[in-house]
């Protein structure tokens, strides 16, 4: 069964001001995202233009990264159990 | 009791000041040269159908087939919502003979005695809006041809004489070309997605197809509608009209069913306060 | 140079305890991941199973207004679940994984949720008793130590604000209105009140991870605490509603200078936490349907996406 996937939501929320992170929905493409945007983050007419953009392209620094000795740590999400999928009957992992 | 420096003070409340009374502070005298009994009727075709379909979607709260869809869903039933009370507040207004008599002491304002206290013989809702759920192909299809049919309806009632009517017209209109959007986005996606998904939209469009004439569809919309379905590669249905007497107050059975779970509440408590 | 686990669970300590917020890319230790994966994928199950007992009456609901006012907070909880979940992405867990475990059994959501709502009362009471003590609850989670949590808090806090309103304004409106009515209220008051006070958990002296919880900024009171703190709160909105609370030990305590009250039933806690309440099969049967009945929605979804790419 597929997942749909991730989307960040940034919103001007009125005019002159920048765009702002605001959340992430799932979506199957970038017009769904937008859709889903506006319907999940301008409930409440908290936007007047919407971004949307998939979380895997964003490309990000890691918070530590001047201070060399926290770099290699930063991204590294395969050294956490929950990185990987282990089906559910394989007891005691 | 949360704090402002916490939360910030730009508090968005989920409606305008107007919410009470839907209505409030409008002029609904009638325009002369308007016929008070027609312009009642018309508001009431508009507005039953915006509240049975409203109802119907408002069913799909908490089983839709993932969140987004959910939250779309409920904003769609929320926007009908409004329209609804907006057109039977005008109803009212309008000719408050169409109102059902209640007890002098009753504190029920007029849309509620609208919506809740006419019997299924009442309602001028079309046949479309008021067939059961199906599945989410069927949820689509029926907004498509609805909310085209619908929005062509608030453009051209845009220019009415009657400046509520007109009034109600221009937010709509908003709200309407977003459902059909919606609609038409998912009925293309659904149209051209799996062998399933098409086999679904089509067998809802061949359910659907026999209330269009019902509809009796202004101008201008079967074109709408043939770009939707020929982006969607899908043809016409070919099939028999059904009787869709909904305009005339004939209904079947399903907006019985919908109704008396509707109204249960109200009527159980015609003196309550909500 | 190679950096120790040990330098790492240092900087980890320092940043909690400056009151930095911990963000997705630090390092965090591998049981901080996981307590607060399990503690906000429970949050997000709690406000997507939460829809169903409010969401039964909207299609009843006694007015227009109503109608408007529950469809509309009943859709804010799918939006509260959609923002948990995301945070709880950002740990790398995915929400298809979180609704299958939620779907399974093996993540919890609030025992409130399996209680029914045989009254249109219970709107008004959930929204009052329920909502209010989960603001209890949320508020100072608006400050908890990993980012991406507390910033979901902040817009589900304001958000919250409105349900809980709602709900005493409803019960207002009630009191105000026929005799019916009014024992309407109380009676949904009567059966809500003790299921309220356990949605703060069991007392500290239960709760295995509370202390750990605390250390690190992920939770920020202790459930004693709060709801201590929700009782002393209702108290006063109880006497303005003209209700009355269910428990003869609720009293004030003018030497602590908070009230005393009774103990809640914490079998009854535990039955249901294990499954046995009124609702828990129904709740989670209506979930696992919705999500099967719209796999071939979000399958078709896919298969058209790709399409357009290629």
């Amino acid at each position: 069964m597929s997942e749909w996937p991730l989307y960040e939501v940034f919103l001007r929320g009125k005019r002159g001001l920048n765009h702002v992170h605001v959340g992430s929905l799932h979506a199957p493409d970038d017009r769904f995202a937008l859709m889903h945007a506006r319907d999940v983050y301008t409930r409440r007419n908290e936007g007047v233009s919407i971004w949307v953009v998939r979380a895997c392209e964003i490309t990000a620094s890691s918070p530590d990264e001047k201070d060399p000795m926290f770099a290699p740590s930063g991204d590294k999400v395969y050294r956490h159990p929950t990185f990987y999928d282990i089906p559910a009957h394989v007891p005691h992992l | 009791m949360i704090s402002d420096d916490l939360l910030g003070n730009d508090a968005h409340w989920a409606f305008g000041t107007d919410f009470e009374d839907p209505l409030a502070g409008v002029d609904t005298t009638v325009p002369d040269g308007v016929d008070p009994a027609s312009l009642a009727r018309y508001c009431l075709m508009l507005g039953d159908d915006a509240l049975v379909l409203s109802q119907r979607l408002s069913e799909w709260c908490s089983r839709a087939p993932d969140l987004e869809e959910d939250i779309a869903l409920a904003n769609v039933a929320l926007d009908l919502l409004g329209q609804a009370r907006l057109l039977l507040a005008r109803a009212a207004a309008a000719d408050p003979s169409v109102v059902p008599a209640l007890p002098d002491d009753s504190p029920v304002p007029a849309e509620d005695a609208l919506a809740f206290f006419r019997s299924p013989a009442e309602f001028r809702n079309v046949t479309m809006a008021e067939l059961p759920n199906g599945d989410f192909a069927e949820a689509i299809t029926r907004l498509l041809l609805l909310s085209t049919c619908r929005l062509a309806e608030f453009e051209s009632m845009a220019a009415h004489p009657d400046a509520v009517l007109a009034a109600v017209a221009a937010k709509g209109r908003k709200e309407l070309a977003y459902h059909r959007d919606f609609a038409a986005r998912w009925f293309v996606t659904l149209a051209r997605g799996t062998a399933e998904s098409r086999r679904r939209v089509l067998d809802a469009l061949d359910g659907l197809w026999a209330f269009w004439p019902e509809l009796d569809a202004p101008a201008g919309v079967e074109v709408v509608l043939d770009q939707v379905f020929a982006a969607a590669d899908v043809s016409r249905p070919e099939v028999a009209p059904a009787r869709g007497l909904g305009r005339e107050c004939v209904h079947t059975e399903a907006l019985t069913d919908l109704l008396a779970e509707m109204q249960s509440v109200a009527r159980a408590h015609p003196r309550g306060l909500w | 140079m190679t950096v120790t686990e040990t330098e790492l669970a240092e900087h980890f300590e320092a940043t909690v305890a400056r009151g930095d917020r911990i963000e997705p890319r630090d390092w965090m230790p591998e049981a901080y991941r996981k307590t607060l994966i399990r503690q906000i994928a429970q949050h997000a199950h709690s406000e997507i199973i939460g829809m169903q007992p409010e969401g039964n009456w909207i299609s009843r609901a006694p007015s227009l207004r109503r109608k408007a006012i529950l469809l509309a907070k009943v859709q804010d909880e799918a939006g509260h679940g959609l923002y948990l979940y995301s945070a709880c992405e950002t740990l790398g867990t995915a929400r298809r994984e979180l609704t299958e475990k939620l779907l399974s059994g093996k993540q919890k959501y609030s025992s409130i949720f399996n209680y029914p709502t045989p009254s249109y009362a219970d709107v008004g009471t959930i929204g009052w008793l329920v909502d209010g003590a989960a603001i209890c609850n949320q508020v100072p989670l608006c400050r908890t130590s990993f980012g991406p949590y507390g910033r979901a808090m902040i817009r589900i806090c304001k958000e919250e604000s409105f349900h809980q309103r709602q709900g005493y304004e409803l019960l207002m409106t009630m009191m105000r209105g026929t005799e019916e009515q009014r024992a309407m209220v109380q009676e949904s008051v009567d059966r809500f009140w003790w299921p309220a006070l356990m949605m703060f958990g069991p007392p500290d002296d239960a709760s295995p991870h509370t202390g750990q919880s605390m250390a690190w900024g992920i939770k920020r009171n202790t459930n004693d605490e709060l709801r201590q703190k929700f009782v002393d709160m209702t108290v006063p909105q109880a006497r303005a509603l003209g209700v009355t609370l269910p428990d003869p030990e609720l009293r004030w305590n003018s030497e602590r200078r908070a009230h005393d009250f009774g103990e809640p039933d914490w079998d009854e806690f535990w039955a249901v936490v294990e499954g046995n309440g009124p609702c828990n099969a129904e709740r989670l049967d209506r979930r696992r349907r919705a999500h099967e009945d719209g796999a071939w929605v979000r399958d078709a979804a896919v298969a058209f996406a790709e399409e357009g790419a290629r």
